[in-house]
């Protein structure tokens, strides 16, 4: 096989991929950053929170979802999709209620380490200040939705992993949310467990171990020594 | 067994308890009691083996299933922009008004509740509404006036008069579909004499594209679905008819039902599927009963069922699934989540339907107004079929038209018509705008009047909406703004926060807040949406709005303040409990226009 039967352009570097790989996976393995939230090596390509845009061939489309393929013209550092997905950060921050100062996932969040990558400076539009619940009635753990962006890891981790369906996307449109599976709607009353893989995907604050908040003092937190790219790129995250 | 359990048992047995119906098994539960009770949630889940959250995630997404009583009469006021333009937003309170209630609250004595629901496609007879999912046309002062008094009566709907619930045709323009209805199983017999691939060929030849929107060849799809591995294939048929203004498949299936089974029954012959799904929109609840009786005499003469036409391996039938009140489910990979049981959420494409669909096997997606062009290919052939239309468009394209004319109703023409002759045949002489194909159409202005209704140039699903000159666009563009976050299945970034974010800045520049920098912004947001939302939804949520804010900029500017921005928190109302408060109201307790 030559190489162009095997590879792909991003941004003019050729980029190997091996069959069935996605363009961010692709991506990713040859050291070349592509922002996105919702994708996670573990799981299958899901495509909803579109930071992942890029254009292929000159159409838009998500790098999570789009299996590489020879010889495709993909762009991704351009000031165009920079704006898309400061837009979209600027969408899930006023979507929920996110305020990082007190919130014990700073430094730790996807959402705001992304935030700073791309230099989102601010919200911009008008915050939706949803009501949302807390949910603290489970031991080691608690749910704070109003962090939530809806990117179902946790839904997909306790249902393909874990086996327990704890976690659903219910309602439509601007009325989406989690909601826990229980007779009371309350994860105390679930098997939820610490050693779940549901208990470690959540990317923002919305899912939280109890009582180890700040044990890593903020400052020395994962993303407080080095920007997102560099950190998912070392596969440090977790 | 409780009460509950025994009245679900019968419906669960219809379903053979299948979690896959779980959608149309919901559907008949909230007909036991109006609503999905704690008690039916809980007995269905329990029967079927599932989560609980499952049945949540159902009844929090189809806007036709309730978790919260909603009363004996569940009256919903169609709101497409033409119902509007006919005074449906009066007649709403009127009715609240004499049946004293507020929208979508529940009277207290349990007995009604009034809201608003996306456009139930009787635009050509609206103002209408949908009580208890049977719809009422043609509304005037006078016939709320007659609907309160047999509301407060308890008087039960099939007492109602039959004329409250009469649907037109309306057919004003006839072609090859809307012309006498054809002789039954003429499509059926020409086709076996081709054969499965003769008359595949005769498809092709025939140049037929979906009627459903894309435009994608029929053929090509056909053999697709033919050629993919899988054990078993699908045939569904795409009813769910929700873009706002669009009602001509409504009347295929009212009055061509047997034409449009015959051709998905061409399409099993060619695919070799053994089922197929008519998946029809829940606001057509009404013709659930007509469609079944015709299948059932279509079984009779062979027309389905084993060995059809006499043909040895022919073996089809249909299953009739009900939505729930989703627009997002006639996009076709939600359409398939819904008829598993699930909410409409489209999929990822690729792979497509015709590869992966119904329970992950190969799987045709078709319009109404396809098969049923289908249907007449096998009748005349395909030399006569594509002698219609132009080159790239042949064939004729069913137009719903509706709004400021006289005629209004269905309208079938060769493409290739130019928008001026459909508006000299349905009576508009004095227009200022025409929405082609929908609330995700274009808006096209008098200068583009000679365009043609055609693939190649402006194409369409079919509806037509004309807007006299005395219209405000700005109207259209909310009611449209608001369909989409209303419809939003939420799924992804782009269209579950901008459609809502787009709302809000048409309301605000509707008010007279507007400035600049929300025009500014919609116009960035357009971009966006298209770009990077994951279905067609999204990316066309904001095509009508973007040539509305090009052609009608004049009429948006005027909306516009002169300030560079205004907030959306507004000081002066917020400091209305402390002028309460104070027992003032005057010029000096209230903060001028010089903050
Ligand atoms: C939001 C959305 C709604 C749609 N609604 C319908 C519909 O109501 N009816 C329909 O036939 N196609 C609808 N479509 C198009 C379908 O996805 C699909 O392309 C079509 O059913 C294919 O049939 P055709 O090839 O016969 O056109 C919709 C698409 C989108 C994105
Ligand atoms: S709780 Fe966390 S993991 Fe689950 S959907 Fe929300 S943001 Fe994603
Ligand atoms: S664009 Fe996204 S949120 Fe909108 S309907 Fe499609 S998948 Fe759902
Ligand atoms: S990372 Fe691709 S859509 Fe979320």
């Amino acid at each position: 096989m030559s190489d162009s039967d095997s590879s792909f352009t991003l941004d003019g570097r050729i980029i190997a991929f091996a069959p069935g790989q996605t363009i961010l996976a692709a991506a990713t393995a040859a050291g070349v950053y592509i922002p996105h939230l919702c994708a996670h090596p573990d799981f299958p390509p899901h495509g909803s929170c579109k930071l992942c845009t890029v254009t292929v061939n000159g159409r838009d489309g998500s790098a999570c979802t789009i299996q590489a393929a020879p010889g495709q013209e993909v762009r991704s550092d351009t000031p165009e999709l920079h704006e898309i997905r400061r837009v979209l950060l600027q969408m899930l921050f006023v979507e929920g209620n996110h305020f990082c100062p007190g919130c014990e996932k700073s430094g730790r969040c996807k959402l705001q380490a992304l935030a700073y990558e791309i230099e989102m400076l601010s919200p911009h539009f008008v915050q939706f200040f949803p009501h949302r619940e807390i949910d603290a009635s489970h031991p080691e753990f608690f749910l704070d939705f109003n962090r939530c962006i809806m990117c179902e890891l946790c839904v997909r981790a306790s249902r393909d992993v874990d086996g327990k369906n704890i976690f659903a996307l219910a309602g439509r449109g601007r009325e989406s949310h989690i909601i826990v599976n229980s007779p009371s709607g309350k994860l105390g009353d679930t098997d939820f467990a610490a050693t779940d893989k549901a208990a470690e995907v959540c990317p923002v604050g919305a899912i939280l171990r109890k009582e180890i908040g700040f044990a890593t003092p903020i400052g020395a937190r994962l993303y407080d020594h080095a920007p997102i790219s560099r950190v998912d790129l070392a596969g440090q995250e977790k | 067994m409780t009460e509950i359990e025994s009245a679900l048992d019968p419906i669960l047995a219809k379903y053979h308890r299948d979690p896959t119906a779980l959608l149309q098994i919901l559907r008949d539960a909230q007909d036991l009691s109006g609503w999905i009770s704690p008690e039916i949630r809980a007995a269905a889940a329990s029967a079927l083996a599932i989560a609980p959250t499952r049945i949540d995630s159902l009844t929090r997404f189809y806007a036709h299933l309730y978790d919260a009583p909603r009363g004996k009469y569940r009256i919903l006021f169609s709101d497409n922009i033409t119902d509007r333009m006919a005074g449906s937003v009066a007649l709403m309170e009127l009715m609240l008004k004499k049946l004293k209630l507020e929208r979508g609250k529940l009277s207290a004595d349990g007995l009604v509740s009034i809201d608003f629901t996306s456009c139930t496609g009787m635009c050509d007879q609206g103002p209408a509404l949908l009580v208890n999912n049977l719809p009422a046309t043609r509304l005037t002062a006078r016939r709320i006036d007659e609907i309160c008094g047999l509301i407060r009566a308890g008087a039960p709907l099939d007492q109602w008069p039959a004329e409250f619930f009469q649907v037109e045709d309306h057919i004003r323009r006839a072609d090859l579909l809307l012309g006498a209805p054809k002789k039954r199983g003429e499509a059926i017999r020409a086709a076996l004499a081709l054969g499965a691939q003769g008359f595949l060929d005769e498809l092709e030849k025939s140049n037929l594209r979906g009627r459903g929107g894309a435009g994608f060849p029929t053929a090509l799809k056909w053999r697709s679905c033919r050629d993919a591995p899988g054990e078993k294939r699908f045939v569904v048929c795409n009813a769910d008819e929700g873009e706002p203004g669009t009602f001509k498949d409504r009347v295929l299936l009212q009055s061509f039902a047997a034409t449009l089974f015959e051709g998905m029954a061409l399409a099993a012959l060619v695919t070799g599927a053994q089922k197929g799904f008519l998946y029809l929109r829940g606001e057509y609840s009404f013709l659930r009963a007509p469609l079944e009786a015709t299948l059932a005499e279509m079984r009779r003469e062979n027309l389905l069922g084993a060995t059809i036409g006499g043909a040895k391996n022919f073996d089809f039938d249909i299953d009739i699934h009900m939505g729930a009140g989703a627009y997002v489910c006639g996009e076709e990979t939600a359409l398939i989540e819904s008829l598993e049981g699930k909410p409409g959420r489209p999929r990822i494409r690729p792979p497509f339907p015709v590869t992966h669909g119904y329970l992950g096997f190969p799987t045709l997606v078709n319009n109404v107004e396809t098969f049923c062009n289908a249907a007449a290919i096998a009748t005349i052939g395909a030399a006569a079929y594509a002698s219609r239309g132009t080159k790239q468009s042949t064939g004729t394209k069913i137009l719903s038209v509706s709004g400021d004319c006289q005629r209004p109703g269905l309208y079938e023409y060769p493409f290739g018509v130019t928008i001026a002759q459909v508006l000299e045949d349905c009576g508009a002489p004095d227009v200022g705008a025409v929405q082609v194909g929908g609330a995700a159409g274009n808006c096209l202005i008098p200068e583009e009047f000679g365009r043609r209704i055609a693939f190649e140039d402006q194409p369409t699903a079919g509806a037509f909406m004309v807007f006299a000159n005395r219209r405000d666009p700005i109207e259209a563009a909310r009611n449209f703004a608001h369909f989409f976050a209303h419809e939003s299945c939420g799924f992804c970034t782009p269209c579950r926060v901008g459609t809502s974010l787009v709302a809000g800045m048409i309301d605000k520049i509707a008010a007279g807040h507007g400035a600049q920098y929300e025009f500014l912004d919609l116009k960035r947001l357009h971009d966006i949406l298209r770009a990077s939302s994951h279905c067609g939804l999204g990316q066309a949520a904001m095509l009508a709005l973007g040539d509305m804010m090009q052609k009608f900029k004049p009429a948006f500017e005027r909306r516009l303040i002169t300030r560079d921005f205004e907030p959306d928190f507004d000081l002066d109302a917020a400091l209305a409990r402390a002028r309460e408060l104070a027992g003032r109201d005057d010029a000096a307790a209230h903060l001028g226009e010089d903050i």
